[in-house]
């Protein structure tokens, strides 16, 4: 059972999208949600919008696995959508009781709340149409440049894709020691939470203890295997761009002028994006309008 | 002895692809002698708390192409022994030479590593890879093998080793068995001379081991890899050229599989159990009947009590 838990929530369908080189759709992602919070625009959220669906359309993932995404940061948002309706200040909309709903409060809420749904489909997307492992060497290739300053950047991407690996094996043990400790009488349901916490230590430590069993072993294996880091080593699948990446990106700048556009000329306030990203703070967007 | 280790790497240092049929059956293909290594136990100041002879004394040799079986019960020495053969220990006495190349010499380490390949007991964590084919190929990545070639080597090695139709699935929803013929698969893309089996079948049920047994025997005689199986399980080493066995560090008997287990009062003072019907053929002995030593299987043992009552005249 808790074997067929999958990182990275990979959708698998073939698709436009997911043929795509994962440099492209990092890339493109990083690029989606920088134009997000560099314009405060009605016309640059419709056009994000439209882009997003036309992109989930065509890499034919389901909409309801794409909107599952949205469920852990529902409390999120809603505290976001909340904080900016209630504290910022501004021409009075109504008032209940001490509660006064401001203009600025419901266009700063709404803009709050729609930035952040586009940002979390946009990357969900990302996820769900490239495999942990090609995700993981797209960054290794795009972090390349990184290798100058020292950052070694094989040995993170190696980390990371042996992590994926064995996430699901560690996940399996400690469902097995925590059955085995049941078994002995142990209790991990009463109590407070400082109580449960403590019921978790022996379980914790035969985790640890096989953890690094296991760790040694598999150091012992690559070695057995010829692996002495990313000097002289070869890809079995490398990365390779083809004529859909070329279009992927012209298609790319392409939003990306249009939008530039739409937030140039057709916005009344194109604001910078770090008073943004304070705003999104909600209280101290209060303080901001304040000196405003 | 130096004249003649000069000659050896002569002969293999040149031209790889060539020296496999050219030593098949003859020469040796590895020398250990006189190996010793010691673990060492230290306290938090780094003081020598006491030490463990693992492996004492140790000298054997293989010929190219062999089936070779190292018996011994917990904490006789084979694993580390094993350990030597592909240079993850280094010898504190004595040297190890495989396929001509002195596992100290730390240029050859590679070269080392690909010639014997090796395969380990739990098969969950000796997967690298997150995709069967993947896993296949991190050995032949590690070694800078063009990615055509590689390609061609995962595809041939899963195939030899029947795992193909599994070349896209995650490890973790294998069984044991395929698991270990994975493992293996990846260990056979390196194109090694040898493969050393360090107990793969110790963590399998009854399938998986008669899965990975029958895969290690495949590849001995179709391909002419020598195979060095470490293990306790005496069923698996009755198809070996030669048995080795170990006890406390020291090697204590060798001989083919029939010579061994002729001596089975020996291997019961060592704590290994013989195959079944090794021992009951013994018992039987033992209360008289008039049975040859050294029966191995179940048909060997029928055979002999055949023609052991017709002269009876039970029969």
């Amino acid at each position: 059972m808790i074997r067929d838990i999958t990182l990275g929530q990979y959708y698998a369908a073939d698709s436009v999208i997911h043929r795509l080189d994962p440099r492209t759709k990092l890339v493109g992602t990083l690029a989606y949600l920088i134009a997000l919070f560099i314009f405060n625009n009605p016309y640059v959220f419709a056009l994000a919008a439209f882009f997003l669906i036309t992109l989930i359309l065509l890499s034919h993932v389901p909409f309801r696995f794409i909107l599952k995404g949205l469920k852990p940061i529902l409390f999120l948002l809603l505290f976001t959508v909340i904080i900016n309706m209630l504290f910022v200040k501004g021409t009075p909309l109504f008032s209940i009781w001490k509660i006064t709903v401001t203009e600025e409060g419901v266009k700063q809420a709404v803009s709050m709340g729609g930035r952040l749904i586009l940002l979390i489909l946009g990357s969900n997307l990302m996820t769900l149409t490239t495999t942990p492992t090609r995700l993981t060497a797209g960054m290794e290739h795009l972090m390349r440049p990184l290798k100058l300053i020292g950052v070694p950047v094989h040995e993170i991407a190696m980390m990371m894709s042996i992590a994926l690996r064995f996430i699901p094996i560690l996940m399996e043990e400690t469902d097995r020691i925590m059955k085995a400790q049941l078994a002995r009488g142990a209790d991990f349901e009463s109590g407070n939470l400082f109580k449960k916490i403590r019921s978790f230590v022996p379980v914790l430590v035969p985790l640890f203890v096989s953890a690094f069993r296991r760790a040694n072993d598999l150091a012992m294996a690559m070695e057995a295997r010829c692996y002495h880091g990313g000097k002289g080593r070869t890809q079995y699948r490398p990365l390779r761009y083809t004529r859909r990446d070329a279009v992927a990106y012209l298609i790319l700048i392409l939003y990306l002028a249009a939008v530039f556009a739409a937030g140039k000329w057709l916005s009344e306030l194109a604001t910078p994006w770090f008073k943004e990203m304070i705003g999104y703070a909600g209280s101290v967007s209060v303080s901001m309008s304040e000196v405003y | 002895m130096k004249k003649k280790k000069e000659k050896k790497s002569e002969k293999t240092g040149g031209n790889n692809a060539v020296s496999k049929k050219e030593t098949a059956g003859a020469g040796v293909f590895l020398d250990i002698s006189g190996l010793r290594y010691e673990y060492i136990r230290r306290d938090e100041e780094n003081n020598v708390e006491g030490i463990t002879t693992a492996v004492d004394d140790v000298s054997l040799k293989v010929r190219p192409g062999q089936f070779i079986a190292i018996l011994g019960h917990n904490g006789s020495g084979k694993s580390t022994l094993a350990k030597h053969i592909n240079a993850i220990l280094m010898p504190a006495e004595g040297t190890v030479t495989v396929d001509g190349m002195d596992t100290q010499d730390a240029e050859r380490l590679l070269d080392i590593r690909r010639t014997a390949g090796m395969v380990f007991q739990n098969p969950d964590n000796q997967i690298i890879g997150q995709v069967v084919d993947e896993d296949v190929a991190f050995g032949p990545e590690n070694m800078g093998v063009p990615t055509k070639e590689i390609e061609e080597r995962v595809e041939e090695s899963l195939k030899i080793l029947g795992m193909w139709n599994y070349r896209d699935a995650s490890p973790n929803r294998l069984s044991g068995g395929q698991k270990q013929r994975v493992s293996i698969a990846g260990v056979i893309a390196m194109h090694p001379k040898c493969i050393i089996l360090d107990e793969p079948t110790a963590m399998l049920d009854p399938k998986g081991r008669y899965e990975v047994i029958r895969a290690a025997r495949a590849l001995n005689e179709t391909e002419g890899i020598t195979i060095i199986l470490i293990t306790h399980y005496m069923e698996e080493v009755i198809h070996a050229d030669t048995v080795f066995v170990m006890d406390g560090g020291k090697l204590k008997m060798s001989g083919s599989p029939r010579e061994v287990f002729s001596r089975v009062e020996e291997l019961k003072e060592m704590r290994l159990a013989v195959p079944q019907a090794t021992e009951l053929a013994w018992e039987l002995k033992k209360a008289g009947l008039d049975l040859p030593d050294g029966i191995l299987d179940r048909k060997e043992l029928v055979k002999a009590l055949i023609k052991c009552g017709r002269s009876d005249g039970r029969i």
